[in-house]
């Protein structure tokens, strides 16, 4: 049965001081890694053995405007199906050059999951298919997640919407 | 003469007039041209505001490329100005045809991060409510894919033990598609003695309906012949894709969340997981069948240890957290604390401890995951929904590639695609 620790001195073996940030917040086990290690990870990951990491759960993204350098966090969930394991893995991206390897070859489903991702947060997945905005019209040109839009202010009142009763 | 149609992009049908050179068409194609087709955003065989604009060779299916996004509505970026309670509404509006589904995961997850544990009551009335959402959901997707078949008997039979679904949910909270039901912790009340008789009612009654549903269709000539082989999908495609749900147990995994990462004590029930062979039509069509039946089961046992429940202990609809819980309105008039609580939790003036969670419920159509991020604000930091609808719909388009233009459509109907869920 692979464990958290398995997974972790598994992971240390391969790729030594590489893979940091070793978390388990409410049992799942976390890491990072730098963001041009993503592939070569993710397929470590699915190809040994022992720890069969072949079903890509979740992608998405985070944005952190006060971490420099590292503002955007790609998050991978990725589930051992046989043995019933889940962990978390992230990388961390420059806000300038948002580029990261994409996972399609290894996984169909990522396709859609990357394009909502680079949609909504601006991520380039570098050699994705068709890497384009999907839930949003084309013609936006902003990344509408990023923490720099917020909603608008229910309270605000330099609107005139006086058919609309605000 | 010369018509000029200026429907611009949303016109329904579209005749394509690129010359022939243009055109790969597949080998031994008597056709001069292919044909593109708009299926949707408002085909009334997509059920739903999503398009596929289908490249047709005749009638048969050369490529597909799927459109989604027409209901869009941000629930991501709303959930981060939000408390955690008026998120609930949000969920509702995620799988629509099990709505209580997605707001009890919802409630779990919040749970999770909140280190609350719920009594056992409530786990129980949650998986009834949980498992007659789940029947409401196969219902519609199956007795769909009989419409879309042409056999629009079975739908119309099974509507109205749909209406004795909602009626319960009526009962408890008041709403029918949208039920925004529950707590953080628990239920907003008790479930009365009307829900109890309309749960018998639907025991006593739903066993016979679904028998005869499946008298209809299960060994009807037609509709196997119109099913079986069309759609198909390995078990190692599904599992590339993100399958999850019925769509890859029919592929023969049986992968289900509730017995691989057991929540509100369904470790507790006795059931089975159906899986299928080959994943056509035909076969997720058979696993829904056959989940409904499981589903019955839970609800029986779960119904029987919520009757087991005596004194004080039938009382319990909610687990002890003043913080999230919304006190009783006779309490708020009367009593300090109950009034304070009250106005922390209307005022969305309780902070959320940081952390981050991942947590997930098998929904109506597969996993159905919420990665929740707080850092300590009166809102989640991010919100995302792992939504399995968006995941496997992007399969459409290999799972179609050379097949018949109506089975393209009954494979979309059997997938049980729900705008609302692909969207979020």
């Amino acid at each position: 049965m692979v464990s958290n620790d398995i997974v972790k001195q598994r992971l240390t073996e391969h790729f030594g001081e590489q893979v940091s940030n070793f978390e388990e917040p409410y049992g799942m086990l976390s890491f990072e890694s730098p963001k041009d290690l993503n592939l070569k990870l993710l397929q470590f990951l699915y190809d040994d053995p022992e720890l069969r990491f072949q079903f890509l759960t979740d992608l998405t993204a985070v944005h952190y405007p006060h971490q420099k350098g590292r503002e955007l966090a790609v998050v991978y969930h990725l589930h051992n199906l046989i043995d019933n394991i889940r962990i978390r893995y992230k990388v961390f991206t420059d806000i300038e050059k948002p580029d990261v390897f994409t996972a399609t070859k290894l996984y169909s489903s990522a396709n859609w999951m990357e394009r909502e991702t680079y949609d909504f947060y601006g991520i380039i997945f570098v050699g994705h298919p068709n890497l384009k905005r999907i839930l949003n019209v084309d013609e936006m040109n902003y990344f509408p997640m990023r923490k720099e839009y917020p909603l608008e202010d229910q309270t605000r009142i330099d609107k005139d919407d006086a058919m609309f009763g605000r | 003469m010369c018509f000029h149609w200026h429907i611009g992009t949303s016109a329904h049908w579209h005749i394509n007039t690129m010359t022939e050179h243009h055109i790969k068409l597949p080998e031994g194609s008597i056709e001069k041209t292919t044909t593109t087709l708009n299926l949707g955003p408002t085909h009334p065989a997509t059920h739903g505001v999503f398009q596929n604009i289908l490249e047709l060779d005749g009638e048969r299916i050369v490529s597909a490329e799927q459109t989604v996004g027409y209901i869009h509505r941000a629930f991501e970026k709303i959930a981060e100005r939000r408390p955690l309670y008026q998120i609930t509404p949000l969920t509702d509006r995620l799988n629509y045809c099990s709505s209580p589904i997605n707001n009890m995961g919802w409630h779990l997850v919040c749970e999770k991060l909140l280190h609350i544990k719920t009594p056992k009551r409530v786990d129980y009335m949650r998986v009834i409510i949980m498992e007659l959402a789940r029947i409401s959901d196969h219902l519609i997707c199956n007795s769909v894919v009989g419409v879309d078949s042409g056999a629009f008997t079975g739908f119309l039979y099974v509507m109205q033990y749909r209406e004795l679904i909602y009626e319960i949910y009526e009962e408890i909270c008041g709403s029918r598609l949208t039920t925004n039901m529950g707590r953080i912790g628990g239920f907003e009340r008790n479930f009365n003695s009307t829900v109890f008789a309309k749960l018998e009612k639907f025991l006593k009654e739903y066993p016979a309906v679904l028998r005869e549903f499946e008298n209809l269709f299960t060994r009807n000539r037609i509709f196997m012949d119109r099913t079986i082989g069309t759609g198909g999908i390995s078990a190692e495609r599904a599992l590339n894709y993100g399958f999850t749900g019925p769509n890859l147990r029919a592929a023969g995994v049986d992968y289900d969340v509730r017995v691989h990462t057991p929540y509100s004590s369904y470790e507790d029930f006795d059931f089975v997981i159906p899986v299928g062979k080959t994943g056509d039509t035909y076969d997720r069509f058979l696993v829904r069948n056959q989940e409904m039946w499981e589903s019955l089961k839970i609800i029986e046992q779960a119904y029987r240890k919520v009757q087991e429940f005596k004194g004080a202990d039938a009382e319990v609809y909610h687990a002890d957290v003043p913080e999230y819980f919304l006190p009783e309105k006779s309490d708020v008039y009367t009593k300090m604390e109950a009034l304070i609580w009250h106005f922390k939790i209307v005022m969305g003036e309780t902070e959320i401890p940081p952390g981050e969670v991942y947590h997930s419920v098998e929904g109506g159509n597969g996993e159905l995951g919420f990665y929740l991020i707080s850092d300590g604000g009166r809102a989640p930091y991010r919100l995302h929904f792992r939504r399995p609808c968006f995941i496997y719909y992007q399969a459409y388009s290999e799972l179609t590639q050379g097949s018949m233009l109506s089975d393209a459509v009954l494979t979309m109907s059997s997938l049980n695609l729900i705008a609302g869920e692909m969207d979020a």
